[in-house]
């Protein structure tokens, strides 16, 4: 396997780890008004606030290691989605001040996590949004993005967004099923429930859309062989789904996050499928916008080594604050 | 009705403010998470309460600047593509890779410590706590270190060849590009300047809590601690600007001949223009006071030595010298009184008059932003010196810009300011407002009214939102 598939792959995990632990803690945010003011949106913060930073550092991961091991899809995909980007951004500056100072100024309490909710949503609308522009194609000319400013808008990128939206409210509600307890874990239930049900439904019209949307993404998912490799995809999905429908149902308590999950790395898998081995679809592929040979070794030393540690004491920081967050914070 | 040339003049502003802003976090949390470190290590080693009490006073402090910083600084490692996107084409290849190894050395673990840190003490137990807290220091400086290795080798680009594509790549040795020559200078410069900034901070804190109680044990502590460094390091940061300046002089002629004002060659001996104001247009400093020949004393240790000047470079590659010209000063000035107040504080030392001496502490919280204001415009000084360039010599920054209409650039730009403005606004409100508490002993680490987050559950018992086991402290309260 050559250096610039294993560093594509390193950037999947990048955006995987990122989708997955933020993606809790920004559907948490997405479902904050849902919660009742006091005990209820305190104990789902709480469950969070440990750990979102380290979350959120998954997210520069991705961007810095896309600069550095593909730096000119970073110089393409950027400046194409440049509104929804700044969104982010914006986005994600209330919701991560929010975590701070909501507890500082009882009188703005409100609107802090007013902030908390919109700016967590925006930023899943708009990551959302960008997967859509992506797999939509970009126009590259001269090694430049060559489209219109409002290329990022259509009603499939809408709907990628919609979709993304609702799977973090998925992984969100899944997390605090586990990590809350009583009435809050009802009310969890009750919307783990409702997002299961819009994740699968936008998965499968996202899914469907994509057929329509490329002829090389339709050969790869419905005609041979591609399919044979292909098929694995849908039908684990399809499988995991009912799963993970039955196991809110049941009650169960770490056991739809871990399926939600699951869920999230069949659609990672499924993305995998249709884009490879183009990184900006329709034009470049990894090998086009790789960096060299020896930009990719000097970090492939720095990625082995650091990335054990990572996962050690983030696996850590996650133990210390095992357990249900009561009313009191944690047992 | 915009053209190009709009476009790229917005995009910069936009760079300029939101690493100006964001700059002011870092520098602040750097040298706030070594303040941090030293104080929870002499509590652990003296056992003295007074540590622990500054300990839980700055560390709530730390929290929301430390927020403020991740979120500011996402923004910049996206800014680059979104607004300079040929640039990352170009130099991703050699300072992509500085950037991940940023990542993955000290983002994450400054943020997998941070969770531990703030909320943990009574989970891991004082040790484990006080390794958790130098992790955090500890990767505030490694961040510190990878970032200006990147902005070191824009300034002093060595060790790349070009690529037939365009491309900026990576020669035989990495080491050449992370410790290209002008690295050194600028890491120990800018972290001696993240922790003065902290000094001053902390000084003023402490003046103003003397000014109303001189007896206050905390104030007294952290005036103290903040006063010697105030007295050892603004010195050493002179000496160290002095090598730097000289770096920069050997590597970045230009830049040096702007922030002295020096338009014309001078073949013996260059004057030390103090004040005066650069007329660009005229190439001249108009009403310049100078000390003859003092220049080339503190450039090339020679009072006679030539120096050349912008006349020797031409007009599309100087940097613009009013901006330079005034910003060095500005840095050079308080380093000055930095050192002033440093001196001030030994002598009232010597003469008792550290808690006494009231003009010392109006003076010192007076002083207390000066540190961020030396910040920003010593990095005004250096990028806007590097100018018209973003690699030094080799790229232009207006060649440099995302192919991006001036409505969309215009548009974000107003979003960042005004969203700026207001949530770091808010920021800096409640960071004052923790500052005017004054220090107690028993301090807590937080106190969230009604019924708080889930520090509630470690140091402060949180007495209202768990009224029932209120008097009963966690173990770790006692022995603290």
């Amino acid at each position: 396997m050559d250096l610039t598939v294993i560093w594509a792959f390193i950037i999947a995990f990048a955006v995987f780890a990122y989708v997955v632990m933020d993606g809790f803690d920004l559907g948490i945010g997405i479902l904050f008004p849902t919660f009742r003011v006091g005990q209820g949106r305190n104990r789902a913060m709480n469950s969070i606030a440990p750990v979102w930073d380290g979350n959120e550092t998954w997210l520069v991961l991705g961007g810095g290691g896309l600069f550095a091991a593909f730096p000119l899809a970073y110089a393409v995909v950027l400046p194409a989605t440049y509104p929804l980007i700044i969104a982010m951004l914006l986005g994600l500056v209330f919701r991560g001040v929010a975590f701070e100072y909501r507890w500082r100024d009882e009188r703005h309490t409100k609107f802090w996590d007013l902030a908390f909710f919109g700016g967590s949503l925006i930023a899943a609308m708009s990551q959302g949004m960008t997967l859509g522009v992506l797999l939509q194609g970009i126009e590259v000319v001269d090694r430049a993005y060559a489209g219109s400013w409002w290329d990022w808008l259509t009603p499939y990128t809408l709907l990628t967004g919609a979709g993304t939206v609702a799977g973090y409210a998925l992984l969100g509600s899944t997390w605090l099923i586990w990590k809350l307890d009583k009435g809050v874990q009802r009310h969890a239930r009750y919307v783990a429930m409702r997002s299961a049900i819009a994740t699968i439904v936008l998965m499968g019209a996202v899914s469907l859309y994509n057929i329509f949307l490329n002829a090389e993404y339709a050969d790869r998912w419905l005609s041979a062989p591609e399919v044979y490799l292909a098929a694995p995809v849908p039908i684990l999905t399809a499988i995991i789904a009912i799963a993970l429908l039955r196991s809110i149902a049941r009650g169960s308590d770490h056991t739809p996050f871990w399926l939600a999950i699951a869920l999230f790395f069949l659609g990672m898998a499924g993305l995998g499928v249709t884009m490879f081995p183009y990184i900006v679809p329709p034009g470049l592929t990894i090998w086009d916008a790789a960096a060299p040979e020896s930009s990719q070794i000097f970090m492939l030393v720095g990625v082995a080594i650091t990335m054990p540690l990572i996962i050690g004491y983030t696996a850590w920081a996650y133990w210390v604050f095992r357990g249900k967050v009561g009313e009191e914070g944690y047992h | 009705m915009f053209d190009q040339l709009d476009a790229l003049l917005l995009a910069r502003i936009q760079f300029a403010f939101t690493v100006s802003f964001h700059f002011i976090f870092p520098s602040f949390s750097i040298g706030l998470a070594s303040y941090l470190a030293v104080l929870e290590g002499l509590w652990l080693k003296t056992g003295k309460q007074v540590y622990l009490d500054l300990f839980k006073y700055w560390i709530k402090i730390f929290a929301i600047a430390f927020a403020m910083g991740v979120v500011s600084g996402i923004v910049m490692s996206y800014q680059f593509g979104t607004n300079w996107a040929v640039f990352s084409d170009k130099a991703g290849p050699v300072i992509g890779p500085l950037m991940a190894y940023e990542v993955l050395t000290a983002f994450f673990l400054e943020a997998g410590f941070l969770g531990v840190m703030l909320f943990g003490m009574n989970k891991v137990g004082k040790k484990l706590h006080f390794f958790a807290t130098l992790m955090v220091a500890l990767g505030t400086l490694v961040s510190a270190t990878w970032i200006l290795s990147v902005n070191s080798w824009m300034q002093t680009p060595v060790g790349f060849e070009m690529g037939a594509n365009g491309q900026f790549l990576p020669g035989d040795s990495w080491w050449d590009i992370v410790f290209n020559p002008s690295f050194p200078y600028r890491l120990a410069h800018t972290v001696t300047a993240s922790y003065l900034v902290v000094a001053f901070v902390v000084g003023a804190v402490g003046a103003w809590h003397l000014l109303k109680d001189k007896t206050n044990p905390q104030a007294r502590k952290m005036f103290s601690m903040a006063m010697w460094m105030a007295a050892l390091v603004a010195p050493l940061q002179i000496g160290l600007g002095d090598m730097h300046g000289l770096n920069t002089l050997e590597h970045q002629p230009q830049k040096v001949m702007a922030m002295e004002g020096h338009f014309d060659s001078h073949p013996d001996g260059a004057p030390l223009i103090l004040f005066g104001i650069p007329n660009s247009a005229e190439k001249r400093v108009d009403y310049a006071i100078e000390i003859p020949k003092a220049s080339s004393l503190i450039l090339k240790h020679d009072l006679d030595a030539p120096m050349a000047g912008l006349d020797t470079i031409p007009d599309d590659q100087e940097p613009p010298v009013g901006i330079v010209f005034w910003s060095f000063r500005i840095m050079v000035g308080i380093g000055f009184a930095m050192m002033g107040l440093g001196m001030w504080s030994l002598f009232a030392r010597w003469r008792k008059g550290l808690y006494e001496w009231t003009w010392l502490h109006r003076a010192a919280i007076v002083m207390g932003p000066s540190g961020f204001v030396a910040v920003i415009a010593g990095w005004i000084t250096t990028e806007v010196g590097r100018q018209p360039y973003v690699i030094y010599g080799l790229l232009r920054t207006a060649d440099a810009a995302s192919p991006l209409d001036a409505p969309a650039v215009a548009a974000s730009l107003l979003a960042f300011v005004l969203i700026y403005f207001a949530v770091f606004g808010a920021g800096v409100w409640y960071i004052l407002r923790l500052m005017g508490k004054p220090p107690a002993t028993g301090e807590v680490e937080a106190n969230h009214g009604y019924d708080g987050p889930i520090r509630t559950a470690g140091i402060t018992p949180g007495p209202t939102q768990n009224p029932g086991q209120a008097e009963t402290l966690p173990s770790d309260r006692r022995d603290a």
